[in-house]
């Protein structure tokens, strides 16, 4: 009976289990061996060398390109934090009823399903040279000449990470609040803490798995970014994703795979830091 | 619920949440009225006129290449990863409540497929395929890309849902005399039927508008989302605002239906 209960759940997991080896281990280990071979201005030569690798690590423009694309991780994440806490605190224990906790979550959520390239270009109407916030400032005759900074800069960039990636947040914040036994906030209360010290003693540390996840999604989306660096900065900052994509259009895959690799040991030593906070899967 | 006078908090806490929605829907909002421009309007306000001259000119071909093919192939890759993801993870999240050897192992296999960003995905993929000397196209590598960023969610929320699911329907069901499939399809899935619509929310819109994993999987053909970038690049005209309307009521129009499927369901539940 064990042995059929056993093989059941193997066939349901199977389907599964497949797409990821096929679809994820498979193409990392792909970049893994391509990242070692050697290249030319026309062809890739599949060999075992270690020039990539070592061209990556010895160039100064990795170095500052890394340390900009962490500035935006950076950045993004504090801002998306404390908006994002602010916002599933607000949900969570300031709107009472369950209905209307759901609605106005429904109506954070909708954004979020839409596309993020459209999301990124309409903020042009808002920020450009003749964009609504710099005529807007103009007529308060509070600036003379349109803010140039706003559009096709790191200000952008970073505004449409948060745009696009509070929510990811959002959610699993909200998610550990509501799971907070209402009790212990009454008895912090009774005890005599103030609102801040409700928050800061007691709300703070039982959405810490919430806040977890939510930077862990964050850093990482942020860290493999290139579309929004691409379109927000108009080309003048660097990411790693981008630098990447530049290689990929000279149809320098090795060298890209090699950037990848690294990558992805990066973000997998920012994302192992962070889970030594939270067991993800207690928090389901 | 409901009792005694709000704090004051409140009140901060209500119009910071007011500002974040105008956050949210503010600039969207201003490029679906943009897209409604005059002919001789520009990219920014103010509207020279109204009319309908952005989606006309959307349609002739020539000006915006093959927008019409693009889109058809991201509708129906989405209807693919959909349908997939559902397919996959509800059989998987039932694998789960048993205690199967390497569970913990493919757990974190999904995490993992969450964490490793979009480009490695879509490059290893290319490579793949390369190595292997097979072509790439939307639905295969592309579609195979796609799961590997909707199939975790999916399978994360059915852990969630079978976490609080209460297992004695199913008993009920088997004292009764139903079969291990029966169960399955005539009590369990009708119970976790919302959340098994959420998830195809989840990958039909994910999907639809995926671009980073379809960069280098989509092959010959491009789906919509590479279509709307290669735009960014080389129009300027209001244009692009009308494709961005459209592919959002695409997006809201599956969400609508989605949601209300979803709640005709919970309401017939709790009945």
């Amino acid at each position: 009976m064990r042995r059929a209960t056993s093989l059941v759940a193997y066939l349901q997991v199977a389907p599964l289990t497949l797409v990821f080896v096929a679809f994820l281990l498979f193409p990392l280990l792909a970049l893994m061996v391509v990242s070692f071979w050697d290249y030319t201005a026309y062809t890739t030569i599949p060999t075992v060398v270690l020039t990539n690798y070592r061209e990556i690590l010895s160039s100064p423009v990795t170095y500052t390109t890394y340390l900009n694309t962490l500035k935006f991780a950076v950045l993004t994440w504090l801002l998306t934090l404390t908006i994002g806490f602010t916002i599933a605190y607000f949900l969570a224990f300031h709107v009472r009823t369950f209905i209307w906790q759901i609605a106005l979550f429904l109506i954070c959520t909708v954004p979020f399903l839409t596309s993020n390239i459209i999301h990124m270009i309409s903020w042009i109407p808002f920020l450009g040279r003749h964009g609504i916030f710099n005529s807007t400032l103009q007529a308060l005759g509070l600036i003379h000449e349109p803010l140039e900074f706003l559009l096709f800069s790191d200000f952008a960039v970073v505004l449409a990470f948060v745009h696009l990636y509070t929510l990811f947040m959002v959610i699993p914040i909200f998610n550990s609040m509501m799971r907070i036994d209402r009790s212990l906030l009454a008895a912090a209360s009774d005890c005599g803490a103030s609102d801040g010290q409700v928050v800061r003693e007691v709300i703070i540390p039982l959405s810490k798995p919430g806040i977890a996840i939510g930077s862990i999604f964050v850093v990482t989306l942020v860290m493999g970014d290139f579309v929004t660096v691409r379109l927000m900065s108009g080309g003048q900052s660097a990411s790693v994703g981008l630098m990447m994509m530049n290689q990929i259009a000279l149809l320098q895959y090795p060298a890209a795979a090699a950037n990848a690799v690294i990558l992805l040991l990066v973000t997998l030593l920012i994302v192992a830091a962070m889970v030594r906070i939270v067991d993800i899967r207690k928090e389901l | 619920m409901g009792e005694g006078r709000r704090p004051r908090s409140f009140y901060v806490l209500g119009a910071f949440f007011v500002i974040f929605v105008l956050f949210l829907y503010g600039p969207l909002s201003a490029i679906i009225i943009l897209s409604f421009q005059g002919p001789s309007g520009g990219l920014t306000f103010p509207m020279n006129g109204v009319s309908m001259h952005c989606f006309t000119a959307l349609f002739a071909q020539q000006r915006v290449g093959d927008f019409w093919g693009a889109f058809q192939r991201s509708l129906a890759l989405a209807m693919l990863v959909m349908v997939s993801t559902v397919l996959l993870s509800l059989p998987a999240g039932l694998a789960f409540r048993k205690h199967f050897r390497g569970a913990t192992a493919l757990f974190y296999l999904a995490v993992a497929s969450l964490i490793v960003p979009s480009i490695l995905i879509s490059l290893g993929i290319g490579l793949m395929f390369n190595i292997l000397g097979w072509e790439t196209a939307w639905y295969s590598s592309a579609l195979g890309a796609h799961l590997t960023w909707t199939l975790p969610f999916g399978l994360l929320i059915m852990l969630a849902v079978f976490n609080r699911f209460n297992l004695s329907y199913e008993e009920a069901a088997r004292d009764l005399g139903a079969s291990g499939w029966q169960t399955i399809v005539g009590v369990v899935v009708p119970i976790i039927a919302p959340s098994l619509i959420g998830i195809a929310l989840f990958g039909f819109t994910r999907s639809y508008d995926e671009f980073g994993r379809t960069l280098l999987t989509a092959g010959v053909y491009n789906s919509l989302p590479l279509e709307i970038y290669g735009m960014t690049t080389n129009i300027t005209s209001p244009a692009l605002y009308a494709l961005g309307t459209l592919t959002t009521s695409v997006s809201s129009a599956a969400i609508v239906i989605l949601l209300t499927i979803s709640f005709y369901l919970r309401k017939r539940e709790s009945q």
